[in-house]
């Protein structure tokens, strides 16, 4: 019995280096380069003697089957080896960027990066300006607000990939049962037909997720609302319970408390069900969200149509932006030409970015897809033969164009979950939530050093 | 248990000192702890030593480093997020942990009695959901609270009646104890099984003898005799409660209203490291969960023990 105690003992302080061992990650200081100055665009010269010395880049990213791009890559300049390395999507990658590129060793030399999180990792310099590198002439390949979600302070930190301007996906069979012959073109057109949709067939016009930030945020920009700002050094804006924004949320919420929105967490085994049970009639959802339709709800093929968003005022054509990602270059690399002419070419040259579309359905952002007759002409079964691509590519050209983030996005968005994500949850009143989201912002931001406006 | 070897040593010791081959035994002895002490030092003890570091350092995005000695402990300890997920861990250790033991003691009993037919695969099938992962265990729970397709929910509303809400904010840590007991019963079982079956037995037949039944042994022989087992069981159930991460975490995604970042005190040293990039903060956090760990075991052990002398005392 006596030894009894000691074990015990040992276990516990056992237990307490488990937990322990998960905060044992470096935090060793600061980055050393940096994109920082514009140098010298560089000779072609430089580029060429690059692109035919044997080199090796390592590229982490979750996009499914890239390698097909890479291959075409090194077809095009056999000296350049990829290794592409999956580590994770979302939150787990960028952890690992971030450790990688703080402990100073392992880092990749490309890396797929969202809109959103770009500025988090210029505010530490990671990120290598590709400006300097030749990605200033290619502002005409892209779609203008996707430009600008790249470019910083006359910096041009990523090439963008995809993206996900913001559409009405809808159920046309519920739609008619409820007598609704055309989308709703406004907000309150929208409500009016929620209405109609409950009381006519039981279904929710569409589900607010009390877990998607992302997509909050993306019905924020199509009212034309900056809540957040960033001058790209120490200054950051927050406003997120200006009037605007609860204006929007108030909207919402009374949807919601009317029973005429569900708010199921998205991404979930009951929200996959709901498409596929009729539970949702609709979905208001990124580009990216048809080709997503078609592989949960299978079951309701050719049921389906898109549209615009409603709008805030009739006349306006205005629309966000919910996803998408870009290929960046880090500060750290060893072989920064090459790794910019890897991110630029996959997401330029045609015979790549019409893969992306077409294979891994990405939405394009290139211009070179976007107008193309080919990808924007091609009809949808699933969506009884409509040219969604065509509808999304028209859509594309009116989101916003200078939506801006925080540098701190994982934590707004974290912090959005806790607050306004949990009275949408709970049918509450969104708009202290959103009092206590800009207090949290406020609080966090103050605390990381910033200045706040 | 382990006496007869150490006597043996030690007449060993005395006789001949440290002979050539006593050496030679040591070295090898040595030589095979050390792959052991190796993973031990580099993969736990450094990373102990510099969490305990940085624990004292406060960092922000801008502005760098600065060390800040207790500081993050003061504000841990203040931290109204920490302390109410140390609170909500109190209530489920106070509610789940008499549950979950009681049951897997019973299961025990039941066992060991001998009276239970097909004993063998039973204490299996018991065992089985320990050998899930707690990820799987915590996803197929997640699909069985389900309130719209879970089985449950489907079931209730067959028969007409309003289907519970596993998921909601009131009900979640339930839930949460539900998993974790349905888990852990078969684990706990087999550690007082195991010391059910090392009693030696004399002892029941000389209390058959002096005309005790079942009942009787199993209070006056069997429960004093597998205390140490299940104090060892508490002490594994304190530090399992207390550092409760796999189920919040995957119940987030589905029950986003009712868990919050700061949940548990573990989930909340996950969130403020990888989300909120303060990895000061949270090395702070996780050590002072694991203190307050190491005092509730020794709280517990301290009770465990004054009770168990005076009994001793009473009874002499």
């Amino acid at each position: 019995m006596n030894k009894a105690p000691k074990a015990a003992l040992t276990l516990a302080a056992a237990a307490v280096s488990t937990s322990l061992v998960l905060s044992g990650c470096s935090s060793a200081a600061g980055t050393t380069g940096g994109g920082g100055a514009a140098a010298a665009p560089l000779g072609q010269d430089a580029i060429t003697k690059a692109l035919n010395t044997p080199t090796t880049l390592t590229f982490w990213t979750w996009v499914p089957d890239i390698d097909k791009q890479v291959k075409l890559f090194q077809a095009k300049y056999p000296k350049i080896k990829v290794k592409v390395e999956n580590v994770g999507q979302g939150l787990e990658h960028y952890q690992k960027v971030r450790t990688a590129v703080k402990s100073g060793q392992g880092a990749p030399d490309v890396v797929q990066i969202e809109y959103q999180f770009i500025s988090s990792f210029t505010l530490t310099k990671s990120l290598l300006d590709l400006a300097p590198y030749g990605a200033d002439d290619l502002e005409g390949d892209y779609v203008p607000w996707v430009w600008n979600q790249v470019k910083q302070n006359g910096g041009i930190y990523a090439i963008p990939q995809d993206t996900g301007p913001l559409g009405n996906l809808y159920r046309t069979d519920i739609m008619k049962k409820a007598g609704i012959a055309t989308p709703p073109a406004t907000y309150d057109e929208y409500a009016a037909a929620a209405q109609k949709v409950k009381d006519a067939t039981g279904s929710y016009i569409s589900n607010l997720p009390s877990n998607d930030p992302a997509q909050v945020t993306g019905l924020l920009w199509q009212a034309g609302i900056k809540p957040f700002s960033y001058d790209g050094n120490r200054t950051v804006g927050i406003n997120a319970n200006s009037p605007e924004v609860k204006k929007v949320l108030a909207y919402w919420q009374g949807l919601i408390q009317k029973g005429l929105v569900s708010t199921d967490g998205d991404f979930t085994d009951q929200w996959y069900q709901g498409f596929a049970s009729g539970k949702y009639a609709g979905w208001l959802t990124a580009a990216w969200g048809p080709i997503f339709l078609q592989g949960t709800a299978k079951g309701t093929a050719g049921k389906w149509s898109a549209a615009p968003l409603p709008q805030w005022a009739r006349g306006q054509n205005a629309s966000g932006n919910w996803g998408g990602s870009s290929d960046a270059v880090l500060a750290s690399s060893k072989n920064p030409i090459a790794a910019y002419e890897l991110a630029k070419w996959i997401n330029n040259d045609k015979s790549s970015t019409t893969k992306f579309a077409n294979e891994q359905f990405l939405f394009p952002a290139a211009k070179n897809v976007l107008e193309d007759p080919a990808f924007t002409g091609g009809k949808s079964s699933f969506f009884g033969g409509q040219q969604v691509n065509k509808q999304f590519a028209e859509i594309s050209g009116t989101v916003d164009t200078k939506f801006e983030w925080l540098p701190f996005m994982d934590y707004a968005y974290s912090a959005f979950n806790d607050t306004v994500g949990k009275a949408i949850g709970d049918k509450g009143d969104l708009s202290a939530a959103s009092d206590a989201w800009q207090t949290k912002l406020v609080s966090y931001a103050k605390a990381q050093g910033f200045t706040v406006k | 248990m382990g006496t007869v070897p150490s006597t043996v040593a030690r007449r060993g010791r005395r006789s001949t000192g440290l002979s050539t081959m006593k050496k030679r035994q040591n070295a090898a002895a040595y030589l095979f702890i050390l792959p052991f002490f190796v993973v031990f030092i580099s993969m736990l003890l450094v990373p102990l030593w510099y969490s305990a570091y940085l624990s004292l350092f406060q960092s922000q995005l801008i502005g760098g480093e600065t060390f800040a000695g207790l500081a993050n402990y003061v504000r841990a300890f203040t931290d109204l997020a920490f302390v109410a997920g140390l609170g909500r861990m109190l209530v489920f250790f106070v509610i789940q942990v008499p549950i979950m033991l009681g049951f897997a003691l019973f299961l025990a009993l039941a066992l060991d009695s001998g009276r239970a037919r097909g004993a063998k695969s039973l204490r299996l099938l018991y065992f089985v959901p320990y050998a899930v992962p707690g990820v799987v265990a915590t996803l197929m729970w997640g699909y069985l609270y389900g309130p719209d397709f879970g089985p449950v929910a489907q079931l209730f509303r067959a028969v007409g009646l309003q289907a519970p809400d596993f998921l909601g904010e009131g009900s979640i840590l339930g839930s949460m104890m539900n998993i974790v007991t349905w888990e852990y019963v078969g684990y706990n079982m087999v550690i007082l099984y195991a010391a059910l079956r090392a009693i030696p037995p004399e002892l029941y037949e000389a209390a058959e003898i002096d005309g005790a039944g079942p009942t009787r042994i199993a209070w006056s022989i069997k429960l004093p005799a597998i205390r140490p087992a299940l104090l060892l069981t508490v002490i594994f159930s304190v530090i399992g409660t207390f550092q409760l991460f796999n189920e919040p975490s995957l119940l987030d995604a589905i029950a986003p209203s009712a868990i919050d970042d700061s949940y548990t005190p573990n989930y909340y040293a996950y969130n403020l490291a990888f989300v909120n990039q303060d990895v000061n903060y949270a090395a702070a956090i996780a050590f002072a969960l694991g203190l307050v760990i190491a005092v509730v075991s020794y709280i517990v052990q301290l009770t465990t023990q004054r009770r168990e002398r005076t009994n001793r005392e009473g009874s002499r």
